[in-house]
């Protein structure tokens, strides 16, 4: 296999003087597929087999529990407004099928907006085509709204590769999470399209009882004949929108009518387990914490980060359980916990080791105020009932200063035992 | 109590049942914080009342009414450990190969020609003045060359014979002093000289003379040691951690003489101490040489690889801050320098393990200093693709079968070249790669060899990932801020962040396991170039 491989990269390569561009992408793709064979010169002679490849895939592996789950949940949630098949496993081909639809297009323009971005640049500048964003592209689905119209999607993520990446040198250099930025500038060029009610739930043509559903040709032409033909359930373009259906998620409905309201649209059970609207993969804890133990197993996401961060929430939603001024702070602190995506921001966004603090004290302070800051930003901000974007992006400008404390305490460390020697 | 506090308000206003339990359990939480407090606080101030009365200078012992953290999770240590003192370290990886040397002393390999090298020491001119010309007969110890700078500082033969070649390199730099060994040693007989009432002044003018100076390094920066500067202290580290390391409880048998004797001169050398580094990690007892050492200090280490290295020592000993100035000095060499005195000659000759899965039979061989690599492997070679390498696999030194043994090593690595394409190698969780990520197989075989192969796994890349220097680093040190201050050349930073407390040796684990393939060791040297061109 390894011969026919080579053979067949040998007849494609692409000649590196004539179209230096093709070459760039060639090499991305050869080095993908067998590992060149270099050899070690002057330094070590032995390496480890750890490589930023292997680091980076490790990442998006953690992450396809999460992709399985949101493509199906949001299909399910697309089905609850309809109040079509309420179980959970009931309609599942249409479900899946549901997500899917919605999900690839989202992924294919992350992907050649992102990609295509990083191996202009690999070429531009002649270094191999970095992996950087094979982390952030599978991020950045996840974290978008279901129905983000895919020319939004493909602004956002040129704008956080162009701008947040590449200005700054490139994978490695970032000052700002990729896949956050690619979030924020949605949200603060479109809100509506990630705030609110009307975001959450996919292929209605407005959240309101009575509303139509918004089907398109491929679901209505091209699968429907496919499940008659199995006499299977099919997508019905006259379902509307059950009455009393909101679209809110929990943490809007904490934010303005306390836990109460929560309890009255959600079980304890239904947001633990993420059968609710929200982003594409924040929504399932069970399956995030499971991502999280793999990278904290691997040793590929720093525990430092993730630990300190749950530590900073704790203490400031225990603060606001003591203070009572609104509805939310009320909010017993362990349900906080249930609600919104914290869990997910926790065990990849905070965990990024380009935009984290670096050193290890660091790495404890970092985690923690963005706990707290994120805390706050939930709680208290009346524009935006989820505050860890914000949070992780703050701390992440501030990660530098708290290494350069850090620093400044080795090294005044040192100076001392100096004086003392001296 | 803040919390506290805030839920006795919570409580007051009449909540749920769940409050109710909220607020006990704070409350108890606040009553357990309060005595854990109170018996801290009149425990510190026992503490520091038995400090001040005791009469003992042991400034480690615990007066404390609890077990310190170190002592709850100590390693159940060996008996002949009870009362020694000892630094336990987690950090650091060991990295087990394929090939180990097996323990007999193989003395028929002979290598037929041997050289000094000018480009191993650091800090000397590039071309130093040439004492003999290619034809000249030498003796062992005659001198060869010396330093243009400090004519005084001369490189002696390490065996008699014919000097056969000079070769030259860059900018006719000198890259070897080749000898032809004769058959039967012939050395220079050096003036007897009396220890115990000479003056260091005579003591360091004997060694120069005899062409032993040149066994010393000096830190920082790893150069040759200053001639009219007695250093701060003296170290030397009595076991090797790196991959295949020749056991020095094996090569110190039969040399305990001259062993303490080269201690003896190191004494005399410097104002402070000697501190001996000795292998606290196995369940035996080291060498009565090294346990029974006398007019030194004592230090047992317990850990990983770079616990070996005297770098590592140093920095939980007493660290090097700026302006100071400490040598160090293998086994070996110390065993060379005592003989100048117990044999009343220069006698290079040095045990040297030859590894590596590539070899046939792995074994010590008895040679002298700067032998030809080639000499040392021939016929033992068991696969033609191999890499030779003059020290271990992490900080020697690739080398040709034509090329000579570095002054300073005393192991010859043969590993093979990984010069193959993989398959999807970043997916592949392949067996034989040594590795301290635990998405291979192989963490979870800790007790595993590996058959050491030299590809680099991976391309160079920006540094990314944060925390992996750290984990194989037992420093007090930021050694990824480090490399990125050495790499913009901010020399405050460089200093502060303890660039003097490191050589090559003691980062070259950080170079292995660097996800980003960064050249470290050379970064380092870069590092500390620059910081020796300042002072």
């Amino acid at each position: 296999m390894k011969k026919a491989l080579l053979k067949f990269f040998e007849r494609i390569e692409p000649d590196k003087k004539k179209s230096p561009f093709l070459h760039t992408l060639y090499d991305g793709f050869f080095t993908f597929a067998l590992t060149p064979p270099h050899v070690t010169s002057g330094g070590v002679h032995i390496r480890d087999g750890m490589d930023l490849k292997r680091q980076m895939v490790h990442v998006v592996f953690a992450l396809l529990l999460l992709y399985l789950f949101g493509m199906y949940n949001v299909g399910h949630q697309h089905f609850v407004a309809l109040g079509q098949y309420p179980a959970f496993f009931s309609g599942f081909h249409l479900k899946l099928i549901f997500g899917i639809i919605l999900m690839l297009p989202i992924f294919v323009v992350t992907h050649v907006v992102g990609l295509g971005i990083e191996f202009y640049y690999a070429y531009k500048k002649g270094h191999g085509i970095e992996e950087g964003f094979l982390v952030s592209g599978a991020l950045i689905p996840l974290i978008m709204p279901p129905d983000i119209p895919l020319w939004i999607l493909a602004l956002s993520v040129a704008f956080a590769v162009w701008i947040g990446k590449e200005a700054f040198g490139g994978t490695g250099m970032n000052v700002l999470n990729i896949a956050l930025l690619a979030r924020v500038f949605v949200f603060f060029a479109y809100p509506t399209y990630i705030s609110g009610d009307e975001a959450w739930v996919a292929g209605l043509e407005k959240v309101a009882a009575g509303a139509s559903v918004d089907y398109g040709w491929i679901h209505l032409h091209f699968f429907n004949p496919i499940f008659e033909s199995f006499g299977w359930a099919t997508y019905n373009p006259a379902a509307t929108v059950v009455d009393g259906f909101s679209g809110a998620t929990p943490l809007s409905l904490a934010f303005h009518n306390g836990w109460e309201a929560v309890m009255h649209s959600y079980t304890p059970n239904q947001m633990l387990w993420g059968l609710i609207p929200g982003s594409v993969g924040e929504t399932s804890k069970p399956l995030i914490i499971i991502g999280a133990l793999f990278l904290i197993l691997t040793n590929i996401a720093d525990w430092r980060i993730m630990l300190s961060m749950v530590g900073g929430a704790v203490v400031m939603a225990m603060l606001f359980n003591g203070w009572q001024a609104t509805e939310f702070m009320k909010v017993p602190w362990y349900y906080q916990f249930y609600m919104g995506s914290f869990w997910f921001a926790m065990a990849f966004m905070a965990t990024d080791p380009v935009t984290a603090a670096s050193t290890p004290a660091g790495k404890w302070i970092y985690g923690f105020l963005i706990g707290a800051i994120g805390m706050i930003i939930r709680v208290l901000n009346p524009a935006y009932p989820e505050g860890w974007m914000l949070a992780i992006l703050f701390m992440n400008v501030f990660a530098p200063l708290i290494d350069h404390y850090v620093l400044q305490g080795n090294m005044s460390r040192r100076l001392k035992r100096a004086k003392a020697a001296a | 109590m803040l919390i506290a506090s805030a839920a006795w308000a919570q409580g007051a206003h009449g909540s749920s049942g769940s409050g109710n339990i909220l607020l006990y359990a704070l409350i108890s939480v606040a009553v357990l914080v309060f005595f854990y407090i109170v018996v801290q606080v009149s425990d510190s101030l026992l503490v520091i009342e038995s400090r001040q009365n005791s009469s003992t200078a042991n400034s480690n012992a615990n007066f404390s009414l609890f077990p310190s953290w170190k002592e709850i999770f100590a390693p159940r240590l060996p008996d002949f450990l009870k009362n020694k003192p000892i630094t336990i370290l987690k950090r650091g990886h060991d990295i087990l190969l394929e090939g180990e040397a097996a323990r007999v002393v193989d003395k028929s390999v002979a290598a037929n020609t041997y050289a000094v090298q000018p480009p191993n020491f650091v800090g000397i001119s590039p071309i130093p003045k040439m004492m003999v010309e290619v034809g000249t007969e030498v003796k062992a110890g005659d001198p060869l060359f010396h330093d243009k700078t400090r004519p005084e500082l001369m490189w002696v033969a390490p065996v008699s014979g014919e000097v056969v070649a000079i070769n030259r390199g860059e900018k006719r730099a000198i890259t070897s002093v080749a000898i032809l060994a004769d058959k039967e040693m012939k050395y220079r007989s050096l003036p007897s000289f009396k220890l115990e009432d000479s003056t260091r002044e005579a003591l360091v003018s004997f060694l120069l003379d005899a062409g032993a100076w040149p066994l010393i390094c000096q830190r920082p920066f790893g150069v040759m040691a200053d001639i009219g500067e007695a250093p701060r202290d003296i170290f030397i580290s009595t076991f090797d951690t790196a991959p295949l390391a020749p056991d020095l409880n094996f090569v110190v048998e039969g040399k305990e003489e001259a062993f303490q004797k080269g201690l003896d001169v190191l004494n005399k050398l410097t104002a402070g101490k000697v501190h001996l580094g000795l292998d606290g990690r196995g369940k035996q007892e080291p060498h009565k040489a090294f346990t029974e050492a006398r007019g030194v200090e004592l230090h047992y280490f317990h850990g990983k690889h770079p616990i070996g290295n005297v770098g590592v020592q140093i920095h939980h000993i007493q660290p090097i801050a700026a302006g100071d100035k400490v040598w160090s000095l293998g086994v070996q060499e110390v065993i060379a320098l005592g003989r100048l005195f117990t044999e009343g000659r220069y006698n290079a000759e040095r045990v040297v393990a030859v590894a590596g899965a590539e070899l046939k039979e792995p074994k010590y061989v008895n040679t002298y200093l700067g032998a030809k690599m080639g000499n040392l492997v021939e016929g033992n070679l068991a696969n033609g693709h191999v890499r030779l390498i003059s020290g271990d696999v992490l900080s020697g030194e690739a080398k040709t079968a034509e090329d000579f043994l570095n002054y300073h090593d005393d192991q010859v690595t043969v590993v093979r070249e990984g010069d193959e394409f993989t398959v999807f190698g970043w997916l592949l969780p392949s067996l034989n790669t040594p590795s301290i990520s635990k998405t291979f197989p192989s963490a979870f075989m800790p007790k595993m060899k590996f058959r050491a192969e030299t590809n680099t796994h991976g391309e160079k890349r920006a540094f990314v990932v944060t925390g992996s220097y750290e984990k194989v680093l037992p420093m007090d040190i930021h050694p990824q801020e480090l490399f990125k201050s050495i790499l913009i050349g901010d020399f405050e930073k460089m200093e502060g962040l303890g660039i003097y407390e490191l050589l090559e040796e003691d980062v070259a684990l950080c170079e292995f396991v660097c996800v980003s393939k960064q050249p470290i060791q050379h970064i380092l040297r870069q590092g500390l170039d620059m910081m020796r061109e300042q002072s």
